[in-house]
Parts: structure tokens; C-alpha cells; sequence
């Protein structure tokens, strides 16, 4: 209806807020897979971060120890996918997909007692100064603090990966584990801790989901954004910042492609549904076409066995 | 080698669970196609069979179910497990239900919102949910300072555009200038993605916010953008207290409790019902205070003469888009056309997907 700048504003505003869980998650998943580490359980795991911090919020009616509880819940629930796969061996993809049917159903018979209770409002950073700027206020204003953190994030991570021996390290295990392990690193370790993190980002990815977008808690909530989380990062070619661009894009056309519908564009509705994933996956392909650097990138070992041989 | 212990021990479970049941007294089974806990539509189903249970009958309820293959296998195996009547709760269980019930002549069997009735062990039932809608659009007809409406729909079925049209002549009637902007999510439900169709709806100018999906995410969305908004399926009241008008409530138990002890006392028979406001299946929540004095006044009155068949939802005449007759003057229009139901009426804006 009305393309003035400052509905532009409310516009990116609200893309930025539906694209924080495909950020959290897919940043968390970004790692665990730069460890070598390939954790299907993304979907799995956001869900019980989404009832673990709805059911504290409920419980205890404190939100520090909500979304403290459900970046806990997600770890808990990755070690689990951990010990299978470093302390036991098993198969990557097939205990991954375990793990997100086990977390769909965990979550679902944990989530029975707190169906139909309304969320608390969750608190909302520099309200008036969103309302008294045009334009920028909307977008850099009036979100939650997770928001900020998720928008952070990809710039950390980059960084870390990049400039700290930590993140040298983590690459190490990812691209080679015999050599890292030939050099005296820890690989098991690090993998464990790479997994633990994934969990606890996934966590509160569906945390944000349960107590800041949506309020309420719903048996099955995350709706398949754990999926979209996991493309994201094999076409953002295991770069933080491409996952951020990539989730945006997801996020916005979600957004423009429901604002195009209510405006009443004279395009198949099918199309425009189907719009978010194929812009998604064309503009990612695009932005990441220099083999050498996806090859630079990509985890030579991800998703293969590693132990040490005694 | 496990994987045939496995199926043994499963066979075995169930053929033990076969000769207890065949004894045992007057059973009712419940398919649903979502989880209990989903706050709308199989939550409502599910009161309902609490209700039966009430009444002390025994049943018992299978939820989530898939709609196609794996629906057949579940309904059959509730019929060998020795229940009397199911329910399949689903559209999509037409076919399964029917195929089974072939096999199963002494089993009753119910299916919601279908058609085919191929074995006379086979009823249908439905609710008129479109006479809920002809009260939400006098309201959002007289509540609207924009003049635009926007409503959330899932999937162009004809219950879903039924209800648009409804809820779009009653509207015209109070407020002629009114508009009616449509959002397809594609979905009964993903709360982020109701959440998101919601607030584009109000960016747009919407300052009444109607859905046809299950989960309470718009209904919060638009109070938190301190707009109108209606209830889906239950009453969602306190997920938006200052926001909510009103809900549309269906309530299946009195129906599910009357043909349970009907097939129970041998007085069963096959029928197709389809009920409305006037025998309670359609119920509406509290009328917020909000619409002040006069409007509730108005809107019970209606409720009233709807109930009492003295208003009909589509009364003549009406036009579809392209200004082509669909039902005269002073005709109403037949319950075959309100079933099949798949052109918009005049004033809706946009095209139906295909």
C-alpha cells in the first residue's frame, strides 16, 4: 500500500526478528560442522530448547533463567548426540535424525501441561527511541536482547574462526583429525565441545522462538526451521557471514512474499510460497561460487568417523 | 534378526490385546489428525471425547495420524481391537474410513467433515462454522476505522472460502466501503509463520485480524499491535485479552456423547449431520465489552435469528466477482452449493490459488 520510507523501516524490522532463529541455530550448527561434525538434530534440538524455556519461564517466571535453561537443555540434549557419535562411534546422519524425532517427541510429551498457557511479555530494549526515529528506529531499535546477540554472532564466530587459536584449532579437528590428533590435540574434546555449543545456540534458537516471537508453547513450533537452519549453512559454504545474508534472504522474501499476498499481486500464491527457499539457495550458490574458497571452508572430515587409534 | 523378535513381540502384544478386547464392554475409538495438545482443532475433538468418557463409556484415541496409508492401518486396527464406533476426525480420512468400514460391517463408524457415506455403517458430520463467520464480519464491519480487514487463510478448500465469503457479505452489510485482504500460509498451523502473515496484514492497514489456522500466534500479534482480533476453533481469550472480540468455538462434545450412547443402546443409524449455532456444534466465546453496549446487543440478536434459521449466512442476492448471479433475491443458498463452495463473492479481493 503505502512504500514510504518509514513502513520500509517497520518492514526490515520485522525481517530481521523472523530471521534470529535460522541465525542462532545455523551459527551453532556452523561450528559443531567446522569441527567435522555433522549434527542432523538441529530441528530436535530447537524444539526442546522451545519447551525447556517455556516450561522454566512458567515455572519459575524469571526469563534470565528461561533462556539460561534452554541453551542448558539443548547442550544436555547434544551431549547426548556426542557421546553417540565421539564416545560410541556411531553414524552421524543416522543418530542426528534420531535425535530430532527424539527431541519432536520429547518435547511433546514434556510440553502437555503447558499447552494453552499465554507467554509472558518478554522485555524490549530502547522502545522510544523506535518510535521516534523514522525509518532507523524501527530497524535498530525495540528488539530483544537476543536479537542483538544473534545479530553479533556470525561477525564472533567469524572471528573466531579466523583469528584466534581456538578457532585454528576447531578447523584442525574438522579438516584433518589424524593430523590434529598427530600434533596433540585433543580431537574427542574438542568435538564434544563443538557439539555442546551447537546445542546449547540450537537451544536458544527455539527459546526465542517459545518466549519472544511467538509467546506460547505449541507441540511441533518450530515448524521445520532446524531444516532450513542446516541448508543454510551447506550454501553459505560454512561461512558465518553468508549464513547471516542467507538467513535475512529466507527471512525477508517469508515477509515480502505475505505483504505481496495482502497487497494482492497477480502472482500464483504456490509460487510465492515456494519464493523464500529458491532465492535462498540461487543467491547463496551465487555469492559462494569461487571453488577455492569452499574448498578452503568446507570440513574435509564432516560427518566421518574419527577414533584414535590405541 | 532383532527387527523379527521385534515384530513377533509387537504381533504378540497385539493378538493379546485382541482376545482381551473382544470381550470386553462397548468401546468408542478417536483418530486425530494432530496432536491433543494443539490448542484448536483436534484439541476441540479431544473435549470431546473427554465428554464421552464422562458419560461413562469407555474409549480410547489415536493422535497425529497421517492423513492417507498410515490412517487406514489405524483405523482397522481400532476396529479389530473390538471398538464398537469410531471417529475419524479428518477430511482426509474419507476413503480410509469407508474402505475399512466395508470390512467391518457391525463397526460404526463417523467421519468428520466428509461426504461419502459408500456403506450404511458410515455417517458424516460437519459444523456450520460459516454462521460463526457472518457474526465476526458484522462486528469487524462496524469495528474497522480503516476499512480493511485482513484474514489469515490455510488451504483453498471450500470450509476455508465459505468462510471468507461469509464473513465478507456480512461485513458489506454493515459497512459497504470494506476490504478484505487475504493471506494464504498454506499451513493449519506454524505459529512464526500465522505470526508473520498477521503482522503484514496489519502493516498493511488491517485493524481486524481474522484466521483460518489453528495456533493463537495472531491473535497475540495483533494484540500486541493493539488490534482487533477473533478467536479460531476454541476460545483463545486469555492468549489476547484486550484484543479478542470474540471466538468461534466448536463444540463437538453433546454430538459425540449422543451418538455414542446411540450406537451403544442399538439405536444408531446413518445419517448426515450437519449442525450449526441453533443445536450448539457452532458456539461463540464471551463478546469483549470493547464493541460496546449497543453492538453486542446487535450481534446476540443476530446470533439469535441465525440459530433460529430466521437469517441465513447467504441470502440473495449474491454475485461473484465478475458480477455473475450465484444465488437470487430472496433465495438462500442450498447446503450442495455451501459444500462445494470454491468461487469468492463479490468485494473479495485477489484470486483463489489453485
Amino acid at each position: 500500500m503505502s512504500l514510504d520510507i518509514s513502513f520500509i523501516g517497520i518492514l526490515i524490522g520485522s525481517i530481521m526478528a523472523s530471521s534470529v532463529p535460522l541465525i542462532l541455530a545455523a551459527s551453532g550448527e556452523l561450528i559443531t560442522e567446522r569441527s567435522g561434525v555433522l549434527n542432523l538434530g538441529v530441528e530436535g534440538m530447537m524444539i526442546i530448547g522451545a519447551i525447556s524455556g517455556f516450561a522454566l519461564m512458567v515455572i519459575t517466571d524469571n526469563l534470565f533463567i528461561a533462556i539460561l535453561g534452554s541453551m542448558l537443555s539443548g547442550v544436555i540434549i547434544s551431549l547426548i548426540f556426542g557421546f553417540l557419535t565421539q564416545s560410541l562411534l556411531t553414524n552421524h546422519v543416522a543418530t542426528g535424525l534420531a535425535l530430532t524425532i527424539f527431541g519432536i517427541g520429547l518435547s511433546a510429551m514434556l510440553g502437555k501441561n503447558f499447552v494453552g498457557i499465554p507467554g509472558k511479555e518478554f522485555p524490549i530494549l530502547f522502545l522510544s527511541l523506535r518510535e521516534s526515529i523514522p525509518f532507523f528506529g524501527p530497524i535498530l531499535f525495540g528488539h530483544s536482547i537476543v536479537l542483538y546477540f544473534a545479530f553479533a554472532l556470525p561477525f564472533l564466530t567469524n572471528y573466531f574462526l579466523k583469528k584466534t587459536k581456538l578457532g585454528l584449532v576447531v578447523r584442525a579437528v574438522g579438516d584433518s583429525p589424524v593430523s590434529a590428533s598427530n600434533q596433540g590435540i585433543n580431537v574427542i574434546l574438542v568435538r564434544y565441545c563443538c557439539i555442546l555449543y551447537g546445542g546449547a545456540m540450537c537451544g536458544l534458537a527455539g527459546a526465542y522462538l517459545s518466549l519472544i516471537y511467538t509467546p506460547q508453547w505449541i507441540e511441533n513450533m518450530t515448524a521445520g526451521r532446524g531444516w532450513i537452519a542446516l541448508a543454510l549453512v551447506v550454501f553459505a559454504t560454512w561461512s558465518p557471514i553468508k549464513v547471516l545474508i542467507g538467513a535475512l534472504i529466507f527471512g525477508g522474501i517469508t515477509i515480502l512474499q505475505l505483504h505481496m499476498q495482502a497487497i494482492g499481486f497477480r502472482i500464483p500464491v504456490q509460487f510465492l510460497s515456494a519464493l523464500p527457499y529458491l532465492m535462498t539457495i540461487i543467491v547463496l550458490v551465487v555469492i559462494s561460487r569461487d571453488s577455492r574458497k569452499i574448498k578452503l571452508n568446507t570440513p574435509t572430515s564432516l560427518g566421518r568417523i574419527f577414533y584414535k587409534e590405541k | 534378526m532383532y527387527k523379527n523378535f521385534f515384530r513377533y513381540l509387537i504381533s504378540a502384544i497385539f493378538l493379546l490385546g485382541f482376545s482381551v478386547n473382544s470381550n470386553a464392554d462397548f468401546k468408542v475409538g478417536f483418530v486425530y489428525v494432530g496432536p491433543t495438545g494443539d490448542h484448536g482443532w483436534t484439541f476441540q475433538h479431544h473435549e470431546g471425547r473427554n465428554a464421552v468418557e464422562a458419560a461413562g463409556i469407555k474409549t480410547t484415541f489415536v493422535e497425529s495420524v497421517p492423513e492417507g496409508a498410515d490412517a487406514e492401518r489405524v483405523i482397522r486396527q481400532l476396529a479389530q481391537s473390538g471398538h464398537d464406533l469410531i471417529f475419524t476426525t479428518s477430511f482426509g480420512y474419507m476413503d480410509p474410513t469407508n474402505k475399512v468400514a466395508k470390512d467391518f460391517p457391525n463397526v460404526k463408524f463417523e467421519h468428520a467433515t466428509g461426504y461419502k457415506r459408500e456403506h450404511s455403517n458410515v455417517s458424516t458430520y460437519s459444523a456450520r462454522f460459516y454462521e460463526g463467520r457472518t457474526l465476526l464480519g458484522h462486528i469487524a464491519g462496524k469495528m474497522t476505522k480503516t476499512n480493511t480487514i485482513g484474514y489469515i487463510a490455510s488451504f483453498p478448500i471450500p470450509e476455508v472460502i465459505r468462510g471468507i465469503n461469509a464473513m465478507t457479505l456480512a461485513a458489506q452489510k454493515v459497512n459497504p466501503n470494506i476490504k478484505t485482504k487475504i493471506v494464504w500460509v498454506f499451513t493449519w498451523y506454524d505459529p512464526g509463520k500465522e505470526a508473520e502473515a498477521a503482522q503484514a496484514l496489519i502493516d498493511q492497514g488491517a485493524d481486524v485480524i481474522m484466521q483460518h489456522t489453528d495456533s493463537t500466534a495472531p491473535v497475540q500479534t495483533a494484540e500486541k499491535a493493539g488490534v482487533w482480533s477473533f478467536g479460531q476453533a476454541s476460545d483463545m481469550q486469555r492468549f489476547a485479552p484486550k484484543s479478542i472480540l470474540t471466538s468461534i468455538i466448536d463444540d463437538w462434545a453433546p454430538y459425540y456423547v449422543e451418538r455414542a450412547i446411540a450406537a451403544r443402546d442399538g439405536t444408531w443409524n446413518q445419517q448426515d449431520t450437519w449442525h450449526g449455532l441453533k443445536e450448539g456444534m457452532v458456539a461463540m466465546g464471551p463478546y469483549n465489552s470493547a464493541m460496546g453496549a449497543d453492538l453486542v446487543k446487535e450481534v446476540e440478536q443476530l446470533q439469535k435469528d441465525l440459530a433460529s434459521g430466521k437469517v441465513h449466512s447467504f441470502t440473495g442476492p449474491i454475485y461473484d466477482q465478475k458480477g455473475n448471479i450465484l444465488v437470487a433475491e430472496g433465495k438462500v443458498a442450498d447446503d450442495g452449493m455451501l459444500a462445494g463452495m470454491s468461487v469468492y463473492v463479490k468485494g473479495v479481493e485477489g484470486d483463489i490459488p489453485k
